[in-house]
């Protein structure tokens, strides 16, 4: 047995260029003949009809091609589908009206970006401004200024979903637990802003875009639907390096639309750089929501049932893929706990606000937020320890493959070794003990804890939830399920091998990761694999689901990778046996070559059999394919249709994070400072452990900055109020807590390697582990944190109305 | 006056030469006029520190500077720190320490780096956090990003010791 | 985000400055570290007609010593006064606040004219000026005149500088020997503008306080100098109870606004408690005897 590669924390292959200044980012893109440059006019109001437009000063402008507005839009493209049944006309641009600040009404098109922007100055919109409304319960309540007339209502979605009997639970229940959370607006805000390139060919009826787009996924059948373009004449090619994403750049879609019409209609190559203004005011972001919950529990602390009713706001308009918002983490709503009786209504609401979609961790930050934040007032109210609450509820570890009531299928873990891991790591008890003489001594000292089910690889069906059974269950309804991923191999005639993905890695070291996998199954060198990993809708394979979201690589991209390996090794195998004369079944494919399974014997290497493969057809094996190119698309057969009963396996590998925090707040200034964090993650099997911690830091990050700094804030009349990197939080280096990780490994018995994906991570926990911990420091005030981000001046508020409500009560 | 104006400066110890507007802002002109686009543009208003070059010899925002202010001026951009084709020992210490994901921040983090390690060669991690709080990254959580450069700071007081002796 | 369109002089002199200045008659900005201005302009929410850059005037850049005061050329860095040891040695608190602007990239092309001209109420410079009742001089084609930090602010970004008007020194008085001082800042994140700053200096004489100097930032539409906190220091001495009184009294002395980050009462609360920290830090570094 030669090396093994897999569980290595081998450095990145990707790291010469981008250290050297030689990344091939969108901005960077090679010249193409004749470009010129896109200044998107948008509106300032946040909720206006449009009565018309004037563009003739633009045009007269230095350096101005064209224009276009929302006219042009309305008449050369169709409105984007929505995930719902509701009647929403969703354009790349206004077209009636304007619904939020920043909404795209119309692009100037010129011969630099500083000229499009003297002229994007010079469009005349008439306006005629409405009331606005930003809260999602305010805009379902009579009388709000409704956005869309022909919904009739702010309603974009209401589902009910019934799981087991919650009624029961609750009139059985000992305890019932209460509380309303909300949840704030914010994204990941990659440091590489959105970019488009389009070409338009009119003799060929091609449009070529060159974007640092995260997909095809869904959108690409979308756009060319809104374009009037079959799908084979809609090009999408993904640059060499995309700097960051996080979810936010799967809705850059529309803006491919819109700058693809703006070539179109000017005839001339358009590009367009979204600039950090663009990006804050309208590129995407998790939703705000107004969570109600309630938990049904037994004196013993076993939780009965939970009802979760949610206002998820998705902004001016719903775009696809919302709203996942609710419905993505259906199958591990419940979390890591035993419960079997759910109920959830969710409401996803429209307000003039910016749009919204995935962002790290794509609905789970709300959901364990909440849930985590349930536990700790169950622990509460029972006088129980919160980490003993959890212990009782967890998922026993027998219990796996376990299927939840909502319908996910969780494939392995061992959730009590990985809390139990955390809780040592953190060394818990000690912890408590410190806490009691931090208390003692008059300083607010809190210990939270988090548990979180981690999905990855979403299913397409999930999405189908927001749809009513009935609606599903139309003839003409096309059930939606899957996830896949492809990857080829080939090996050249000196037997050197090249590997050809399509995965749109974002900064997560996938060529690197994929030679891992592709040496230890051919037991070569990584070094000695070559990694092509770019997508172009024209030469590489993708389906419907391709692209990297949902934490997808880390379980199916390697596992297309693991299984066009395997592929090759049959066929190397099948080609030895043939020149060997014996039955493949006496041959084995191993240490870089084929070997007799017992005894010694002639072998062939990889190089030998490749040598005789090219230069030598006639060698073959009748009916064997010439050449050694193998691909393998690697599919998951647990990904199915949401059933009739709404129960839907949302996602296919199912991952687990526990996670320890220690706080203190100063009283004074309700500033909080992070004295210990811990977080254990039970991903399957770790291909690169360096670039799987990567992944926990960077999410950790993201939720730490949804915790406590960032926030797309607006005031009542939907006006950003932090549309600068001034106001919009994102933390640095000195506000990045020392993180402390473990792994667990439960390896997957879905995929080739036992992996599982880890890129949303502590995304979704921190969120939760912040305000428990907060909320257990600032206990003995009474204070229980139920919104974020918890900035010093909002807490302190907080920590003063508790003083003064313990002065007013204690006060006769 | 609002007509173009001819910049001539020196970068990465080559004389280089451009015309442009006198609103174009520094990083447009090194990435557009000299096709240096190693430097990168994040927010243009001074805070992600993507576009940060040295500026005869100290970092600075190529985002909060006017192409023409430099006339005559030394400018260092990521894509002159690697020498004889080897990695710059920082670099080497970035790659070492995964110091960087998706590599968009990098450029402006290798040059805030150099400049930081520069004055103060004997930083403590507080003062290497405090330094690269300069620059945001959005991959690495900075814990790749800070192990680099205090890698790098061990690294370079051993060269300039050995240098010494 | 790029800058509108602006004709662009780089004079070599003052004079030549102040000629190009009334040319454009108040249609001009001065151009001076571009740290906060070239934001403005790339954000296209300033749109002078021209720009008038200083950054070629020689002799503005300068840290000297005379009469009792440091004298800080207009175009000098914040980062050459951050490593100046005339600053270290003299007026310290300039010095610690130095540190707490922006990060050092800003640093390397930022000036102290240009960040006290700007007039941002929470930002370190301007308060240092209050507390330390420092003047600037202010060149126009009618002369030379100073001008007290008191007389300069007069609202948010905005100063009694006329529009033809240079700053061209800033004039803070040295530290008298043993002098405390500190400044303390509470931001939300490293680097960024102070939700409240305070600039603080003490000179203690025997159980006395002979000298005190407060100032506020991010407390108000200008900086605040706590003027009736420092009396209170000045006759009840550096000791605990009297810092508390001082900080009580300072939080009643200003008027904070509210804005995403945090509210006025918040500001106003967090003025007494920057001012207690800040007061026992600069007591702890003041010698015995002034």
């Amino acid at each position: 047995m030669g090396e093994r590669w897999i569980g290595r924390p081998l450095k990145r292959v990707e790291d010469a260029h981008l250290l050297t200044g030689r990344g091939a980012f969108i901005d960077d893109h090679p010249p193409v003949p004749g470009v010129h440059h896109a200044a998107i006019v948008r509106s300032p109001h946040a909720h206006a009809r449009i009565l018309g437009y004037d563009v003739s000063a633009a045009l007269r402008m230095e350096g101005v091609v064209g224009v276009i507005t929302g006219d042009d839009v309305a008449r050369h493209t169709k409105p984007f589908s929505v995930g719902v049944a509701a009647p929403v006309h969703y354009y790349c641009a206004a077209t009636d009206k304007a619904r939020f600040v920043g909404e795209p009404v119309a692009v100037v098109v010129a011969r630099d970006r500083y000229l499009a922007e003297d002229a994007a100055e010079a469009v005349v919109v008439h306006y005629e401004p409405l009331p606005a409304v930003v809260d999602p319960e305010k805009a379902l309540e009579p009388g709000a200024p409704v956005l869309h007339e022909a919904v009739g209502s702010n309603l974009a979605s209401h589902r009910r979903l019934v799981y087991g009997d919650p009624e029961r639970a609750f009139a059985e229940a000992d305890v019932v637990v209460r509380e309303r959370f909300r949840f704030p607006k914010y994204g990941s805000t990659p440091i590489e802003t959105y970019g488009v390139l389009a070409r338009w060919d009119p003799l060929e009826g091609v449009l070529t875009v060159w974007s640092n787009f995260m997909g095809p996924f869904i959108m690409h059948p979308l756009t060319a639907r809104v374009l009037g373009l079959p799908e084979n004449r809609l090009r999408f090619v993904v640059p060499p390096d995309i700097g960051g994403s996080f979810g936010i750049k799967t809705s850059i879609y529309p803006y491919i639309a819109l700058i693809g019409l703006a070539a179109m209609r000017t005839g001339l190559p358009v590009k367009w750089i979204e600039d950090r203004r663009e990006h804050l005011l309208a590129s995407s972001s998790g939703t705000d929501r107004v969570a109600y919950r309630e938990l049904a529990a037994r004196r013993d602390g076993t939780v009965l049932g939970m009802r979760f009713r949610w206002f998820d706001n998705v902004g001016g308009y719903i775009r696809s893929p919302e709203p996942g918002c609710s419905f993505r983490p259906t199958g591990n709503f419940v979390g890591p706990y035993r419960f079997q009786h759910l109920e959830v209504e969710a409401s996803t609401v429209m307000t003039n606000k910016s749009l919204t979609g995935p962002n790290r961790g794509y609905a789970c930050g709300h959901l364990y937020f909440e849930t985590e934040g349930m536990m700790d007032r169950l622990a509460e109210t029972l006088g129980m320890d919160p980490a003993e609450v959890r212990r009782r509820n967890l998922i026993p570890r027998d219990a796996f493959p376990y299927r939840t009531p909502t319908g996910g299928l969780y494939d392995s873990g061992d959730y009590q070794a990985a809390f139990d891991r955390a809780l040592e790591l953190a060394r818990y008890g000690e912890l408590r003990r410190e806490q009691a003489r931090a208390r003692a001594a008059g300083r607010l000292y809190g210990i939270g804890l988090a548990l979180a089910v981690d999905p990855s690889v979403s299913n397409m069906g999930y999405v189908a939830t927001a749809l009513d059974p009935q609606f599903r269950a139309k003839p003409e309804y096309l059930p939606k399920s899957g996830a896949v991923d492809g990857a080829t191999i080939k090996v050249d005639p000196l037997g050197r091998v090249t590997v050809v993905m399509a995965t749109t890695p974002q900064g997560q070291g996938h060529r690197t990761v994929v030679a891992q996998v592709v040496a230890d199954e051919l037991g070569i060198r990584p070094e000695d694999v070559t990694v092509v990993d770019e997508m172009d809708t024209f030469t590489r394979f993708w389906s419907i689901s391709s692209g990297t979201y949902s934490s997808r690589f880390g379980s199916v991209g390697t596992s297309a990778a693991a299984l066009a390996a395997r592929k090759l090794k049959a066929k190397l195998v099948e080609y030895a046996a043939h020149l060997m004369e014996v039955p493949a079944g006496d041959l084995e494919f191993r240490d870089g070559g084929v070997h007799p399974r017992r005894g010694k014997g002639p072998s062939y290497s990889i190089k030998d059999l490749a040598g005789r493969a090219h230069w030598h057809t006639q060698s073959l094996p009748e009916g064997m394919e010439p050449g050694l190119q193998v691909s393998g698309v690697f599919g998951f057969r647990v990904a199915e249709a949401v059933d009739a009963a709404d129960r839907v396996n949302s996602s296919n590998t199912y991952g687990f994070i526990a996670e320890v925090m220690a706080v203190e707040v100063d009283p004074e200034t309700a500033v909080i400072k992070i004295l210990k964090y811990v977080t254990v993650h039970d991903a399957g099997t770790i291909i690169n452990p360096m670039i799987a911690e990567g992944q926990i830091y960077g999410g950790a990050l993201h939720g730490l900055g949804g915790a406590l700094y960032e926030e797309l804030a607006y005031d009542e009349d939907g006006q950003l109020l932090t549309g600068t990197f001034m106001d919009y939080l994102v933390p640095t280096a000195s506000e990045a807590p020392v993180i402390e990780i473990a792994h667990v490994e439960s390896p997957s018995p879905l995929t080739p390697l036992g992996s599982k994906g880890l890129g949303e991570s502590s995304s979704m926990t921190v969120p939760a582990v912040v305000a428990n911990a907060v909320s257990d420091a600032l206990a003995p005030l009474g204070v229980r944190i139920t919104e974020l981000p918890m900035a010093p001046s909002r807490l302190w508020e907080l920590i003063q109305a508790a003083r003064a409500g313990a002065v007013a009560r204690s006060t006769p | 006056m609002s007509v173009p104006v001819t910049v001539r400066l020196t970068v990465n110890g080559v004389p280089r030469e451009g015309r442009c507007e006198p609103r174009k802002l520094l990083v447009d002109f090194l990435r557009e006029d000299l096709g240096l686009t190693g430097t990168h543009v994040g927010c243009e208003h001074g805070i992600c520190g993507a576009c940060t070059i040295l500026l005869d010899g100290q970092a600075a925002r190529s985002c909060l500077m006017l192409a023409v202010q430099a006339d005559g001026a030394e400018i260092t951009t990521v894509e002159g720190l690697a020498r004889d084709g080897g990695l710059h020992p920082l670099q080497e210490a970035f790659h070492e320490h995964h110091g960087l994901q998706c590599g968009f921040c990098t450029p402006g983090m290798l040059m805030t780096a150099l400049d930081l390690l520069r004055v103060k060669p004997d930083a403590d991690e507080a003062e290497i956090r405090a330094g690269m709080s300069a620059v945001l990254c959005r991959c690495t959580g900075y814990h790749g990003i800070i192990e680099a450069v205090k890698a790098a700071a061990r690294k370079l007081a051993r060269s300039a010791t050995e240098g010494r002796t | 985000m790029k800058p509108p369109r602006f004709d662009y002089h780089a004079p070599s002199s003052v004079d030549e400055a102040l000629a190009l200045l009334a040319r454009y008659g108040g249609e001009a900005k001065v151009l001076a570290g571009g740290q906060s201005l070239v934001p403005l302009l790339n954000f296209r929410l300033a749109r002078p007609a021209a720009l008038v850059d200083l950054n070629r005037v020689s002799g503005l850049a300068y840290i000297r010593e005379a009469e009792g005061q440091v004298r800080l050329g207009a175009m000098t860095r914040q980062r050459a006064i951050e490593f100046s040891p005339v600053v270290a040695g003299r007026v310290p608190l300039l010095g610690e606040a130095t540190r707490l602007v922006g990060h050092l990239p800003i640093r390397t092309r930022g000036t102290i004219g240009g960040s006290i001209a700007h007039a941002d109420p929470s930002a370190e410079y301007p308060a240092v000026l209050t507390a330390l009742d420092g003047e600037v001089v202010a060149r126009s084609p009618r002369g030379e005149r100073l001008l007290r930090a008191g007389e300069l602010f007069r609202s948010y970004l905005t100063t009694s500088l006329a529009p033809d008007e240079i700053l061209t020194e800033v004039r803070l008085p040295a530290a008298p020997a043993g002098a405390g001082w500190a400044f303390e800042e509470l931001s939300r994140r490293h680097g960024d503008f102070a939700i409240v700053g305070i600039a603080a200096l003490v000179v203690r004489d025997g159980p006395r306080c002979a000298m005190a100097r407060l100032a506020a930032a991010g407390a108000g539409a200008v900086p605040v100098r706590l003027r009736a906190a420092e009396e209170i220091l000045e006759r009840e001495g550096l000791g605990d109870a009297a810092i508390d009184a001082a900080a009580a009294r300072a939080a009643d002395l200003v008027s904070p606004d509210s804005d995403v980050h945090a509210s006025a009462a918040y500001r106003r609360h967090l003025t007494g408690v920057l001012v207690r920290r800040a007061l026992h830090r600069a007591a702890a570094r003041a010698g015995a005897r002034g």
